[in-house]
């Protein structure tokens, strides 16, 4: 096996010494902080351990048996499935959308062009992301607020009377809802600079065909976009999923108990009260591996799609694109 | 407003694909007015926090959208001293300075050996430092628990410190490997013939050619570093070694029904400032880091 950067060279002391110490040290770090404990959880997971014993009962599979009688966890996988299933579907709708708009949003009469003054929707959209993520979910914790909070302030404002006291967070039928919208504004800014990129990797030409052949806008965005920026969209799609089943630290700001009825609880929130509050070390990494099996079918799930669809499109030619 | 309305609505009454200048016009307000609506929902919240952190929990519940009386800082010297803002501070600049420094210098170390040099093992190596990109956080965070107790940092700020550096380490080496692909051979050549070790020639020479992609990934390191939660939460439990993001959750959700919740405004814009400031200083930057990363 050969390096870009040439053939293999000598060994001398130097070049060994580099070699063992650049990578040797960080590796060693990284192999026991971050690899260990991975397949240390996936062990624990056959134990009864609570964390406070000096020895592990190895119970098999006990913990897995329990947790598929377990309807709290039931519950809290449904609501992670509801997440994984909403959130990157709306993200890269909104983000796509805008997106669009900023790059052959803008007046033209031949050429399709850009918005004018789009850099300052994207530095403006682009802010929440870096904003800290417990901080937007204690931010709008207070957003909705039924009595002093933005969101009843401007619905009251414009005359909806009957939300003066709506508990967004509070009740079952909107928690939920309401969350969602939480996670997906913070994302939206940050997956719509992706895509703008992407957009702009198009070839001008491909527009230009589209635009001759009196495509209209909406319909560039969705026959020559869409294809044209089909690897972004699908990693985007597999970065939100990982991060809806995640999504923790929401979670944990907006509706720190699980929300009404259970209605907002996950997965990550039961992991860390059965490890940290009820001490079931056990348990809680048997419910670790569960969620490391959802997030590798998910993306085995999404990729597989992706290569079964691109044979596809090669087999019947590109779609929207002339011959 | 009037005015607004009737040019936002004019494209869909002008929907033939051909459109006069007029036309195009109109595409164009449409597009403005969809964008501006959307940054308005992004500002307001922002604006909204900014406004309260000045105003008494009094005047906070009496009108959520009136200014205050008058421009108060009280919450501001409250949340910083009272609520621990100010140490949490402390604590979240030195975790994030060490942390950042620690994981740059392992990770151009390891992406220059994983890029620039032939061994044995090294596709493996590879493999596996990508592979913590895709595992949950969430299933290591108990062992990892442990792992620091034995070690003796956990609850301490250097456990902290090895953890963060450790956990944004794969994706650091990740990002800079394709840097160190792209540098020309011939100069590291041209250093080694003139009589320099390679040691030398990688803090002298190779090191800064890949500038721009360290500052690149320093930033998105910072960010993500200074918002990080999970980890704080669960491997530091001792309230005086609590990061920025830890506390301000802490008090957010401890006080009960008396939360101070001018201060708890002043906590969030005092937690954000940092960041922000950042990231409009780097924005261009920081975008242009973001796309060239989410392509590949």
């Amino acid at each position: 096996m050969k390096t870009p950067a040439g053939p293999r060279r000598k060994l001398t002391f130097d070049r060994v010494s580099l070699v063992v110490v650049f990578l040797g040290i960080p590796v060693a770090l990284y192999l026991l902080f971050v690899l260990y404990p991975f397949t240390q959880a996936a062990w624990y997971s056959l134990t009864s351990w609570s964390g406070f014993t000096a020895t592990q009962e190895f119970v098999g599979l006990d913990n897995y048996v329990k947790l598929a009688r377990d309807g709290l966890f039931l519950e809290a996988v449904g609501n992670s499935l509801v997440l994984l299933l909403v959130v990157p579907a709306l993200t890269l709708v909104l983000s796509f959308a805008l997106a669009c708009l900023l790059t052959f949003g803008g007046s033209s009469t031949g050429a399709v062009r850009g918005l004018a003054g789009a850099s300052f929707y994207r530095v403006v959209s682009f802010f929440p992301y870096v904003v800290p993520a417990i901080v937007v979910g204690i931010i709008f914790g207070r957003v909705y607020d039924p009595s002093a909070g933005l969101v009843n302030g401007v619905l009251t404002g414009v005359g909806l009377d009957r939300f003066t006291d709506f508990a967004w967070l509070g009740d079952p039928s909107t928690a939920m809802a309401a969350t969602i919208a939480v996670i997906v504004w913070s994302f939206v800014g940050f997956y719509m600079v992706l895509f703008v990129a992407a957009i702009r990797g198009i070839p001008a030409e491909v527009f230009e065909a589209a635009r001759l052949d009196g495509a209209g806008r909406f319909r560039t965005a969705v026959s020559v976009a869409v294809p044209g920026i089909a690897g972004s969209l699908r990693t985007a799609y597999v970065y939100l999923g990982i991060f809806a089943l995640d999504a923790f630290v929401f979670l944990a700001a907006l509706n720190p108990d699980g929300g009404p009825g259970n209605s907002t609880l996950v997965i990550t929130q039961q992991i860390f009260t059965t490890a940290f509050k009820e001490g079931r070390f056990g348990l809680a990494c048997a419910m670790g591996v569960l969620l490391a099996v959802l997030t590798f079918l998910f993306t085995g799930i999404v990729f597989g799609a992706g290569r079964v669809l691109a044979r596809r499109g090669e087999r019947t030619g590109p779609r929207g694109v002339r011959p | 407003m009037s005015a607004v309305t009737e040019r936002a609505l004019a494209p869909r009454a002008a929907a033939p694909t051909r459109r006069g200048p007029s036309g195009e016009r109109a595409v164009a307000v449409g597009s403005h007015t969809v964008l501006g609506i959307w940054s308005l929902l992004v500002l307001l919240p922002f604006a909204w926090t900014l406004v309260s952190s000045f105003k008494t929990t009094r005047e906070i519940f009496a009108s959520p959208f009136s200014l205050p009386q008058e421009w108060r800082f009280e919450n501001y010297v409250n949340a910083w001293r009272t609520a621990g803002i100010g140490s949490y501070f402390l604590n979240s600049v030195v975790v994030v300075v060490c942390a950042l420094a620690l994981t740059m210098v392992m990770g151009a170390m390891s992406a220059y050996v994983l890029a620039r040099f032939s061994f044995r093992g090294r596709t493996v190596l590879r493999y596996l430092v990508v592979a913590g990109l895709t595992f949950p956080v969430f299933l290591a965070v108990v062992p990892l628990f442990f792992i620091l107790r034995q070690v003796g940092v956990l609850n301490t700020l250097p456990g902290l410190i090895l953890s963060y550096a450790t956990y944004a380490y794969p994706f650091t080496v990740f990002f800079l490997m394709s840097f160190f692909e792209e540098l020309p051979g011939e100069v590291a050549e041209a250093a080694s013939i003139d009589g320099a070790s390679e040691w030398r020639t990688f803090f002298q020479v190779m090191l800064p050619m890949a500038g721009p992609g360290l500052a690149a990934v320093a930033i998105l390191n910072f960010v993500g570093l200074w918002n990080q939660y999970l980890l704080p939460v669960v491997l530091n439990s001792d309230r005086d070694n609590y990061v920025l993001t830890q506390g301000l959750g802490a008090f957010a959700s401890s006080s009960g029904y008396d939360v101070d919740f001018g201060a708890l405004f002043a906590g969030a814009v005092m937690t954000i400032l940092p960041v922000l400031v950042v990231y409009l200083v780097f924005q261009r930057r920081l975008q242009g880091a973001v796309a060239a990363g989410g392509l590949k």
